[in-house]
């Protein structure tokens, strides 16, 4: 399944960014050094690393929310930043961390999923669009006759963390970005929703850019990973291989400090 | 070991507002022995924390001490005088450090400064600054801080280094008893690693006995607890020690839980296993009848819908409140 055959969708090449401050003195803090990734049709790579090593960087330029200082991002072949807004954010959508605050808590939930029909040109009518919110929310364990007609306060957060899964589906997005999505969320829940991700690279094809501090998750969930330290990429591989039989030092010792469900840290 | 050092007796504290009652901690029992670190587990919205700010002596103004006992090393937190209570108890012979509490540091003042308001307001006379430096400082040692962070403000330190602050400061006057709780959920591994060593080594120095530990995180439990208590809505389900609790879990909400974590394993191939809990936790303004877990259960009976199971000894030290094990 990991073959070189499948298709590449996003290739990132080279991505930097650096934020300067001030106007005379300068300073600048380099965010996201010469980061280059793939990620295939169908497969989920992750971006595990501590905070502030410029893994929520390299997903704002890839939503396209910053530019790089330099490198590219190819999308499907094309310059990401050449494509119209519209169509860009059709095939690549975002789920965020706090599924609690991504809501206008006046609107039903239904409203925030008609409004991912917004970016089609000539979108469905609304009987099409009413039978498509119906067959996702039943794909993705959602009771529809539960879940519309209800103001988010009303939903747990999990509930509230699939209807935002829901979305891409809805519109076919081939890639979703995955930021901290899981990390907010009790294990109990936490588990279904990984496990739905993992469900719909198998039936869908649907790419997942996972972006995650928490390890476990990241071995869980991927396929391929990259271990960023500082804005910079230490390790990068299938995942069986990185977490079984990882190289770098950096990515020992951070390893060395995950809490294992059946082993104790001598301490 | 010296017998109990904190015993909760059929503790209940409610949340009351204009919401309705909130049974929140619904009779719990508990006790954590002398030189014994006891985790608390659950998922959010379950109690934990609710039941540690009631060991605290000073809840929130909407959670209301109902009734129960709460014995600190023989002595009633809700029975003893206030004031005697906030100048002899808090800080000297129990802390406890609340969820979030390394955002309660002053921002415009410097720790040593900060240290010093709370000595005064624990002992009523102010210290010298000399005093509190070479206090303060030896014991931020024992915690793995350099003496240089009392001159820093808080801005200046990092999350897990803000972290051990609170906790040096909450254990300035040798407690006995320290209840802290989730003190590592907002922090990086790495540094949740050393919050957790800092915390093995104030046991292990005798500046602190026993602990009560609270977390979602069972992983993070099972580095340092001795025993773990399982709370489900408002009610205790399972008591046991941490590797029992782990390896063999009784309640079927424990194992369930447990099959839930996600917990990495450098020899693990292949995805998938990972079980979710379906449905989310009762409202505890109006619980289920009968065990609180029913609605949620695989192995639900009849009984369950009707009755509520009592807390019952399954073998020594080993607890559970489920029908399954009933004689």
């Amino acid at each position: 399944m990991m073959d070189e055959q499948m298709e590449t969708l996003l290739h990132c090449d080279n991505l930097t960014k650096i934020y300067t401050s001030g106007l005379i003195r300068t300073k600048s803090v380099a965010a996201v050094k010469n980061v280059t990734f793939d990620v295939r049709k169908g497969e989920i790579v992750t971006l595990a690393g501590e905070s502030g090593s410029g893994k929520t960087t390299v997903a704002k330029m890839i939503l396209r929310l910053i530019e790089p200082t330099s490198g590219h991002i190819i999308f499907k072949g094309q310059d990401a930043f050449s494509y119209d807004r519209q169509e860009y954010y059709r095939m690549i959508q975002a789920i965020v961390q706090d599924p609690y605050s991504a809501y206008n808590p006046f609107y039903k939930v239904d409203r925030i999923l008609e409004e991912a029909f917004g970016l089609y040109k000539n979108g469905p009518s609304p009987e099409e669009r009413k039978e498509v919110i119906y067959s996702t929310l039943t794909r993705i364990g959602i009771n529809p006759d539960e879940i519309l007609g209800r103001y988010p306060h009303q939903l747990s957060g999990g509930q509230l963390q699939r209807l935002l899964i829901a979305r891409p589906l809805m519109i076919n997005s081939e890639l979703v970005v995955a930021d901290e999505a899981t990390s907010m969320l009790d294990a109990s829940t936490r588990a279904g929703i990984l496990n739905l991700l993992l469900s719909l690279k198998e039936d869908q094809e649907m790419s997942v850019l996972f972006i995650t501090h928490d390890i476990a998750q990241a071995q869980y969930i991927s396929d391929s990973v990259l271990i960023m330290q500082q804005g910079e990429v230490v390790e990068q591989g299938p995942a069986e291989k990185v977490f079984s039989n990882p190289t770098c030092s950096y990515t020992k010792d951070l390893f060395a400090c995950v809490p294992q469900l059946h082993k104790k840290w001598e301490c | 070991m010296g017998g109990h050092l904190l015993e909760i007796k059929d503790l209940k504290g409610y949340y009351r507002g204009i919401f309705g009652v909130v049974r929140a901690v619904d009779g719990v029992s508990l006790t954590v022995d002398d030189g014994e670190v006891v985790g608390l587990a659950g998922e959010s919205g379950c109690g934990k924390s609710t039941l540690a700010q009631l060991c605290s002596g000073s809840p929130n103004p909407l959670l209301h001490y109902e009734s129960g006992q709460i014995l600190v090393d023989g002595s009633d937190v809700y029975k003893t005088d206030p004031e005697v209570f906030r100048t002899e108890f808090k800080c000297k012979r129990m802390s406890y450090v609340p969820q979030a509490s390394m955002d309660s540091l002053n921002p415009v003042r410097r720790i040593r400064d900060f240290v010093r308001d709370v000595v005064r307001e624990r002992t009523g006379k102010k210290p010298s600054k000399v005093e509190v430096l070479t206090m303060a400082g030896d014991h931020f040692q024992k915690l793995g801080l350099e003496r240089r962070v009392l001159d820093r403000y808080p801005h200046e330190l990092s999350g897990g280094m803000k972290q051990r602050v609170v906790i040096g400061i909450s254990t300035l006057w040798n407690p006995k008893l320290l209840v802290i709780d989730e003190p590592t959920s907002a922090l990086d591994v790495t540094t949740q690693r050393l919050v957790i060593i800092s915390l093995v080594s104030l046991k292990k120095a005798g500046i602190i006995s026993s602990m009560l530990f609270v977390s979602h995180d069972i992983t993070v439990l099972g580095q340092l607890c001795d025993r773990c208590a399982v709370m489900y809505g408002g009610k205790i389900v399972e008591v046991g020690s941490m590797n029992n609790i782990l390896d063999n879990a009784l309640h079927p909400y424990t194992s369930a839980l447990i099959s839930s974590v996600v917990s990495y394993d450098p020899e693990r191939m292949g995805k998938g296993g990972l079980k979710s809990i379906p449905g989310s936790p009762p409202d505890l303004r109006d619980p289920p009848p009968g065990c609180r877990y029913h609605p949620r259960c695989e192995k639900a009976m009849e009984i369950c819908r009707a009755r509520e199971p009592p807390l019952g000894t399954i073998e020594n030290a080993r607890h559970v409140a489920c029908w399954l094990y009933d004689g």
